[in-house]
């Protein structure tokens, strides 16, 4: 098995795809003779040529209007969003379209959005966010929040194939920073089914995207001090795999939902909720959220580092929450 | 490239030339007929209280409907409107199931999951509209992005009126199709009133269609309320992008005469340009041509007529036939498995 970066293994199973299936193509602002402002679709250009790697005008709206039109026609459009922030220019295309239109009409809308998103590099407050919860909203869109290179490319494949619109939030700061075995061969992985990152009985952090290595330091840090804090990986947002969420609950009774995200209204809050129905007897301690504060990503390094949960703030919680 | 003013068409002959016999000609008078006989039939089922929400029509824009859909290709696609009633009839949409969408019924082509003319049949190559206007028209330019693509010869139709042309959609679409020589015609329903908004509030040219010299493609201007000029204009714009040539917008020109929607009185509207337009109505008008230039009969009208009314008692009757939905199916379909996909526009 090679070693891949994230960025690697997105660009390799979007490879995998598009010579698999020829209905699959990519369309997005410089994804073509530039190859992606991230270099997601370097070369594809030359392998797959200039109608399957489509360089569009600057045009958030049509690019996702277009791939909703191109799969009612039968094609499987992977849009790419140059940053997740610019999506709020697509928002009608995905939330009054794409989301409702099986809803209504039983046509499918199978396209993926990709979704370069997350902080940690002073992108300031326009490419760095983290729109996933205010999609989470809207029923009729998936939501896939990758943390690992092989995850990213199996559910980036499970995307692909899905008859539905799926957003694909890549974690910009993911892309270069972790490196892991990916399998070679095509493989997919379901929605909805969480990951243990890291194993553990005395709490759990329930988390996504670049979290789960946050978690998982901070995790490593409480070994240290003789606790084995249990690292869930949720995966994808819409579906999310409640089960296994409560199954930790109910085996940790100690529990701290972690999002890059702000925190009103972000999808932590969903999942403190479903638990406080669900396994609110299972509990020793209320439920901790660790997310943003309510304001914009803020572009100087200190206010960006207090502005992104870091992992002394994961560690300080847990610690708390493990003393109560 | 100056805006083109499409002239009117005068006789049997010129019509010939453009591709309609005299059969075609009593099928465009009949689905005329059909598009105004719904949407009166729909108002009155809305005053007896049968259609919950509101209740739109088209009445002003039949011809326009009708002469775009009669020009589309078996395999071409489209995205019509709230007021291009006439595009579900020209396609093949069973009045009944119309009806039935209207009042919420499983037998609408939406089953009840939306209203009024939010209704489309992928089979018949028609695409459902949201609310949101002119958010049809980028999903139109990918259609004709997909045909590109496969090198289908196959063409998209994306309708929107002169009052959505003021929003990014309708550029964004333009610029796209424009850029890539997509196979599509945006077709301009302009019927002077955006809700209460007059076109001088809207636009600041004097036609929509000047615009398309901006996107790099050719501007027609016609009267939207002679189908047959419609009928040429749209035909050749049509055939024109199947042939490579690129977008057209085409702008149909007419007035809304009725409100908004049922609940507006368009009090806003001069008496005089009602009075003024009400001289041409779409179907008067074609009806007369018929007369004098096809020799229609007075036994064939009044068998075109009494088919209309025979075919719509009896829509109304299966519509109010079909059951409204169960409450217990709501959650259902809200997202796609991978079976439905295997619907045949799918391919």
């Amino acid at each position: 098995m090679a070693e891949l970066t994230y960025i690697q293994a997105i660009s390799e199973g979007l490879r995998q795809e598009m010579r698999r299936d020829p209905r699959v193509f990519v369309l997005g602002e410089d994804v073509g003779v530039y190859g992606g402002a991230f270099k997601v679709t370097l070369g594809f250009q030359e392998e797959f040529g200039p109608w399957r790697v489509i360089d569009t005008p600057l045009s958030e709206t049509a690019i996702v209007g277009g791939a909703t039109g191109a799969a009612l026609m039968g094609l499987r459009p992977v849009a790419e969003m140059q940053f997740a922030d610019f999506v709020s220019c697509a928002w009608d295309h995905l939330v009054t379209v794409a989301a409702k239109q099986f809803f209504r009409a039983r046509t499918p809308i199978p396209i993926v959005v990709r979704l370069p998103s997350g902080g940690g590099f002073s992108g300031g407050p326009f490419h760095s966010q983290n729109p996933e919860s205010s999609f989470a909203h809207i029923p009729g869109l998936k939501i896939v929040c990758p943390a690992t290179p092989a995850d990213a490319k199996g559910l980036l494949a499970t995307a692909i194939e899905d008859p539905n619109p799926v957003l694909f939030f890549e974690h910009k700061h993911l892309y270069r920073r972790i490196k892991a075995e990916v399998p070679e061969e095509r493989y997919t992985i379901p929605f909805g089914q969480a990951r243990t990152h890291r194993p553990g009985d005395d709490a759990v952090v329930v988390t996504w995207g670049a979290m789960v290595h946050t978690a998982a330091e901070a995790a490593e840090r409480l070994a240290g001090e003789g606790y084995e804090v249990e690292v869930l990986d949720l995966r994808t947002l819409i579906p999310w795999d409640e089960e296994r969420v409560l199954e930790s609950v109910r085996r940790t009774s100690k529990v701290l939902v972690l999002h890059e995200d702000t925190r009103t209204g972000g999808f932590g809050a969903e999942i403190a909720a479903t638990i406080a129905e669900r396994a609110f007897e299972h509990l020793d301690a209320p439920i901790v959220r660790v997310a943003a504060p309510d304001t914009p990503v803020p572009f100087s390094p200190p206010l960006e580092k207090a502005f992104i949960p870091q992992v002394e703030d994961v560690v300080q919680a847990l610690q708390e929450l493990l003393a109560y | 490239m100056a805006v083109r003013e499409a002239e009117p068409l005068s006789s049997l002959q010129e019509v010939r030339e453009a591709g309609l016999d005299r059969e075609d000609l009593l099928g465009i008078y009949r689905n005329l007929l059909i598009t105004r006989g719904i949407e009166e039939r729909g108002h009155i089922l809305y005053k007896q209280g049968k259609i919950p929400g509101s209740f739109y029509t088209g009445r002003g824009n039949e011809a326009a409907a009708v002469g775009v859909a009669t020009a589309m290709g078996p395999n071409d696609v489209g995205t019509p409107l709230h007021r291009d009633m006439g595009v579900h009839v020209v396609r093949g949409t069973e009045p009944w199931r119309i009806f039935a969408q209207y009042m919420g019924r499983e037998g609408g082509p939406t089953r009840g999951r939306d209203g009024n003319v939010h209704m489309a049949l992928a089979e018949l190559g028609l695409y459902t509209m949201v609310s949101h206007l002119p958010a049809m028209l980028p999903v139109a330019t990918g259609m004709a992005l997909a045909f590109k693509i496969r090198g289908d010869h196959r063409v998209a139709v994306g309708w929107f009126g002169e009052g959505a042309a003021a929003r990014g959609d309708t550029h964004e679409s333009m610029n796209l199709a424009g850029v890539r020589r997509l196979p599509i015609v945006f077709v301009c329903d302009n019927n002077q009133w955006a809700y209460s908004t007059p076109t001088y509030l809207s636009y600041p040219v004097e036609h929509i269609a000047d615009r398309a010299a901006a996107y790099g493609f050719e501007g027609v201007v016609v009267d939207g309320t002679d189908v047959l000029a419609v009928y040429r204009e749209a035909k050749r714009a049509i055939e024109k992008a199947r042939a490579g040539g690129g977008p057209t917008l085409l702008e149909c020109v007419t007035l809304r005469m009725e409100g908004h929607a049922v609940h507006d009185d368009a009090f806003y509207v001069p008496k005089e340009l009602f009075e003024r337009w009400s001289e041409h109505d779409p179907i008067e008008r074609f009806r007369a041509w018929l007369y004098e230039h096809a020799a229609l009969t007075e036994t064939e009208e009044d068998e075109i007529v009494s088919g209309v009314k025979r075919l719509l008692n009896d829509a109304l009757e299966r519509a109010e036939e079909s059951p409204l939905p169960d409450p217990a199916t709501l959650e259902e379909g809200v997202f796609a498995s991978p079976e439905d996909l295997d619907a045949p526009h799918h391919k």
